[in-house]
Parts: C-alpha cells; sequence; structure tokens
C-alpha cells in the first residue's frame, strides 16, 4: 500500500476536531500563550523613541520581534509533545495502529496538525503587530520596523521555527512515557534555534540575508529530514507493549 | 476501496469475503505454524499452531497473561514474531505486509479506546478515513444501527457508559467490512442485554463468512459462541470443538441416584457393558464411568430394577468448557509447582 494524504488528512481532522473541544489547548496554549509573547513586543515598541542610534534601535526592534519568533517554538511544543504519549496514555494509539496507517502517515497528520494552527496564530500576531506598529509608533520607528529584513527574518523563520519544535516535540513524545515529561523536554528543546536568532536580532552576530537564508536553509534540512527521523524512532512495538 | 455489505438500514448483508477477492477462500482465514512471540527473556506465548476457516468462531481462551492479546497484536501486525509463521486473510505476515493486513482485518482492542472529546460518529469518521471508505456516512449509520446506537451519533464518547463505549468499539470494529475480526474480551463490562446484542451481532458477522477470533474469560460465551476453542498458557493447551475437548480431558459419566443405597452395588454394576467402574457419593448416589452412556442407561437401569432400587434419576453428567478450562490449568499450575 502507497502513501496516502487521505490518511494523513484524517489524523489532521481529528486533532483539529480534538483541539477545538480541548480547553487547555484552545484557551492557554492557543490564546493566553500568544496574548502573552505579544504584549511584551508591543509596549517594547511603544517605548521606543525614533531619536535613537540606527544600530540601537535595530537592536531593540530585533528584541520585540524576537518575542514574536517565541510563538511558532512555543506554542507547537506542547501539542507536539502530547502528540504520541498523550494518545498512549489514553488507550487510543493502538486502535489507530491496527488500521493500515504508517507511521509517516500518522506522524505527518500528527505534526500538521499542529503547524497549520500555529502559522495562524503566529502571522495573526505578528498582524496585529504591524498594525500597531503603524497606528501608535513614531515614524522613524514603524519605517524600521517595515524594514525588508525584518519582515523576511520573521515570515521565513515562523514555519521553520514551527517545524523544529513540532519534530522535536514529536521525537520526544514517541520515545517518552510520561505526557508532562515530555511537554517539559519539548518546551526546552524547542528554544535552541531561537539563540541563533536572538544572536542575529541583537546584532551580537552580523544579520545579513546570507547568514539569514543559510540558517533558514538549515531549519529546513532538518524539518524534512525530521519527518524521517521521527518515523524511524516510531517503534510500534515499544508503543504497544512497553511499559507506560 | 472496501465496497460496503452493511445496509443503510442496519442490515448486515453477505459477504465481505467477495470485496477482498476470491482468492481469500483459497486457504485458511488464520494459518499459523510454530509462532513463538517473546520479549527479551520472557516467553509471551510459544510454538503456537493452529489454522481457522473462513466464516468460523474462533475462541481463545486461556488464564491473564498466557499470551492472548499478544497473539493477537502479532497476528494484527502490531507486534512481530520472533519466530514462526503465519498468514493472515491471506497475506503472509511480515513487516512489509503491515498494511495490506491491517486493511482486511479489524481488531477491537479490550479497552475500545475512543477519543473522548469526538461525538461518536467523528469517532468513526476519523476510521472510515484511514481504512479509505468512500461511502462513509452510510457505512457509519448502518455500523451504528447493527449495536444500536444510531440515536447516540452526536454523542461525545466521554459522555457515554462503559458498556456503549463497548458498543461504539464494535461498530468501529466492523466499519471496514473486515475478512478476519479480532475481538478481544468484546463483553467485558457489559450488561446481559448489552452482552446478547454482542453475540447478535458476531453472530450475523459469522453468517457473512467473516472470521471471528474471540479472546474471553467467559467459557459459557465461548461455548455458546465459538466453533472451536483454544487454550492457551504460554503454550497451546488444547484445540478442538467443545463437545470433542470435553471428551478428550474426562471420561463419560452416568450419574445414578436410588431412593436407597444398594446392598451390594458391585454385583449391580459389574459386567454391565460400557460400564467400566463406579464410585459412590452421598448415600445413593453413583458415579459410573461408561464408554458411552446411551449403550450403558439401558443397562444399568435393568440391572437396579433387578437389585430392588427405585430409580430416582440416571444421567449422564454434563462437564462445561469450564471444566475442561480449569482441569487445564489446574494441571498447569501444578506442574509449576513441582
Amino acid at each position: 500500500m502507497t502513501f496516502s494524504w487521505a490518511r494523513v488528512g484524517a489524523i489532521f481532522r481529528k486533532e483539529l476536531r480534538d483541539y477545538r473541544r480541548n480547553r487547555f489547548v484552545l484557551v492557554f496554549t492557543m490564546a493566553v500563550l500568544p496574548l502573552i509573547f505579544i504584549v511584551v513586543p508591543i509596549a517594547e515598541l511603544l517605548t521606543i523613541k525614533a531619536t535613537l542610534s540606527s544600530a540601537r534601535l535595530d537592536t531593540r526592534i530585533g528584541l520585540a520581534l524576537l518575542y514574536l519568533l517565541l510563538i511558532p517554538a512555543i506554542v507547537p511544543s506542547a501539542l507536539a509533545a502530547y502528540s504520541v504519549v498523550g494518545e498512549r496514555e489514553q488507550g487510543t494509539l493502538e486502535p489507530v495502529l491496527t488500521t493500515p496507517i504508517r507511521s509517516e502517515e500518522f506522524l505527518l497528520g500528527k505534526a500538521t496538525a499542529a503547524l497549520v494552527p500555529t502559522l495562524v496564530i503566529a502571522y495573526a500576531m505578528f498582524g496585529i503587530f504591524l498594525l500597531a506598529t503603524s497606528i501608535f509608533a513614531q515614524p522613524g520607528v514603524s519605517s524600521a520596523v517595515f524594514k525588508g529584513s525584518h519582515l523576511l527574518v520573521q515570515l521565513l523563520f515562523t514555519p521553520l521555527l514551527a517545524g523544529w519544535s513540532i519534530w522535536v516535540g514529536v521525537a520526544i513524545s514517541t520515545r517518552s512515557s510520561d505526557v508532562r515529561a515530555a511537554q517539559q523536554l519539548g518546551l526546552i528543546a524547542s528554544l535552541p534555534p531561537l539563540v541563533i536568532v536572538a544572536l542575529m536580532a541583537t546584532n551580537a552576530i552580523t544579520p545579513s540575508l546570507r547568514l539569514a537564508l543559510a540558517l533558514g536553509a538549515a531549519l529546513l534540512l532538518f524539518d524534512a529530514l525530521g519527518w524521517r527521523a521521527v518515523a524511524g524512532m516510531f517503534n510500534r512495538e515499544r508503543l504497544i507493549a512497553g511499559r507506560r | 476501496m472496501v465496497d460496503g455489505s452493511l445496509q443503510e438500514n442496519g442490515t448486515i448483508l453477505p459477504s465481505p469475503l467477495a470485496a477482498w477477492g476470491p482468492f481469500l477462500t483459497d486457504g485458511p482465514a488464520l494459518a499459523v505454524e510454530h509462532l513463538t512471540k517473546a520479549f527479551g527473556e520472557r516467553l509471551a506465548f510459544s510454538d503456537v499452531s493452529f489454522e481457522v476457516a473462513y466464516g468460523e468462531v474462533f475462541g481463545f481462551l486461556g488464564p491473564n497473561g498466557a499470551g492472548k492479546t499478544t497473539t493477537v497484536r502479532t497476528l494484527g501486525t502490531l507486534l512481530s514474531p520472533t519466530s514462526g509463521t503465519a498468514t493472515v486473510a491471506g497475506i503472509p505476515l511480515s513487516p512489509e505486509a503491515g498494511p495490506r493486513i491491517r486493511a482486511r482485518i479489524s481488531i477491537m482492542p479490550e479497552s475500545p479506546g475512543l477519543y473522548l472529546r469526538l461525538t461518536v460518529a467523528e469517532n468513526l469518521d476519523c476510521f472510515a478515513r484511514l481504512y479509505g471508505i468512500s461511502d462513509a456516512a452510510q457505512r457509519i449509520d448502518a455500523a451504528l444501527r447493527a449495536v444500536n446506537l444510531a440515536d447516540r451519533a452526536g454523542d461525545p464518547c466521554g459522555s457515554l457508559s462503559k458498556g456503549l463505549r463497548q458498543r461504539v468499539g464494535l461498530a468501529r470494529a466492523v466499519l471496514n467490512d473486515p475478512a478476519v475480526l479480532f475481538l478481544d474480551e468484546p463483553t467485558s463490562g457489559l450488561d446481559p442485554v448489552a452482552s446478547r446484542e454482542v453475540h447478535e451481532l458476531i453472530n450475523a458477522q459469522r453468517e457473512r463468512g467473516v472470521t471471528i477470533f474471540l479472546t474471553t474469560h467467559r467459557l459459557e460465551e465461548a461455548e455458546r459462541l465459538c466453533d472451536r476453542v483454544a487454550i492457551l498458557n504460554t503454550t497451546l493447551r488444547l484445540i478442538g470443538r467443545p463437545d470433542a475437548l470435553r471428551q478428550q480431558l474426562f471420561r463419560r459419566v452416568l450419574d445414578v441416584r436410588v431412593r436407597s443405597p444398594l446392598d451390594d452395588p458391585d454385583r449391580a454394576f459389574q459386567g454391565l457393558p460400557g460400564v467400566d467402574g463406579w464410585t459412590s457419593g452421598s448415600p445413593g448416589t453413583y458415579a459410573l464411568t461408561v464408554t458411552d452412556p446411551e449403550v450403558a442407561a439401558p443397562g444399568v437401569a435393568r440391572a437396579l430394577v433387578e437389585a430392588g432400587a427405585d430409580i430416582l434419576t440416571i444421567a449422564e453428567s454434563r462437564r462445561s468448557l469450564e471444566d475442561v478450562y480449569l482441569e487445564l490449568v489446574d494441571e498447569d499450575v501444578e506442574a509449576a509447582r513441582r
């Protein structure tokens, strides 16, 4: 039997239905958490004075935008870390695995279900941030925010960081036997790529288009390989018969 | 992918085998040869061999930890066997064949494992998509009717009782019109009425030619439903029709009850055709071991009349499947003690 997008879609659809009825996911992960990460950058933005030197202005805007990149890094990590171990704990994993679904299909369904809402939320928050900038920020600050490189970094790194968090989270979830431990580990593991972005955002390493693209390419490669690697780690036997 | 035979009104019509191709009926539904599964040093089951024909209800009995569920999981391609071979629904068992085998079978685990925040229909919809069923809405409706749950389709599974969840699990198990249906303790936790409904569903599936592999602790259920049973206790201890197992394990016995104890039972019973021996129980009761009760009973009756006894009953002692089971398990316990 060949790879089936219909089976990926079945898992994706089921996950979205489940999120919609899960108050913790809906209220905390998808609403409160993103709001926290947008309040800080907007507040930061309003305190920035346009009279700052160009380098200083860039650093402060970079820091504000960095907060926004915490959304694609952190929001999906809890969902991804729950994805396998959570089903195992609920006893729902075995019935799903008795269907013709392949490990790759199951994992891709889980990953896309974490990715799509994350992108919607992260881009929506970025949109709100840009709107607030254009309305409330001083003109000099506003034009610095709307600089092409800032926008590019934000748009490019949002899905790539989310991909990293998701595959690391799912990998932890396949090897974990406790939901809470998996989510805590997933959260910690979602942050390392942000360090490099932070170094760029704060001009600690000289940001350049080439550097951003190289980092983006590395993350893209990781995201693409992550799927196969996690599928290799997905040991049905251990998940079904192993100790919980 | 799977053309349905479940009808909109809940009727189940023949036969899922046609949907899976005529080759299915060429061999047995399940052919297991010297199958063994070990987790490290621990043997889950060892050297298990049996065959199950299409349309057969095959009971798989054994004490807790005997390896029943592990056998189901192995045949369902969730676990890889340590050694041995098997063919499931016409396909040799191998990791590569897993998705193809799983498309033709269905497994209902002991705990139905439903998504509790999703409704009954949404749970089934997810599985219909996983099986690639094209007429999903009709099939879901028919499956729910088959388990009398059509009116609960919109209820979240979390709001259902254990028995109702079990029925949703059953509806999910017949959704893909499987050629082989593995049911792991399907009536566990169900009240007698719900259990009867499950039995009716099993019988309906059998009539359509579906092979049912039933693990159960309810021996009266196995006796009533199964064409053949196997008793597993890590190794396969016994396999056959319930009647044959009784005969294989126990000598046949005529229970005789007379109003007053016989003066000389030896004289009364000795030399009677078909009677091998006798023991005495409470006053006036005798258990005669016989080769064939129908041959022995008339002679016994005549002998008792000649001995001047007032006969109250002469009847064959019925051993249940439970007696067979307990006899075997007790033997194993004794052997382990030694």
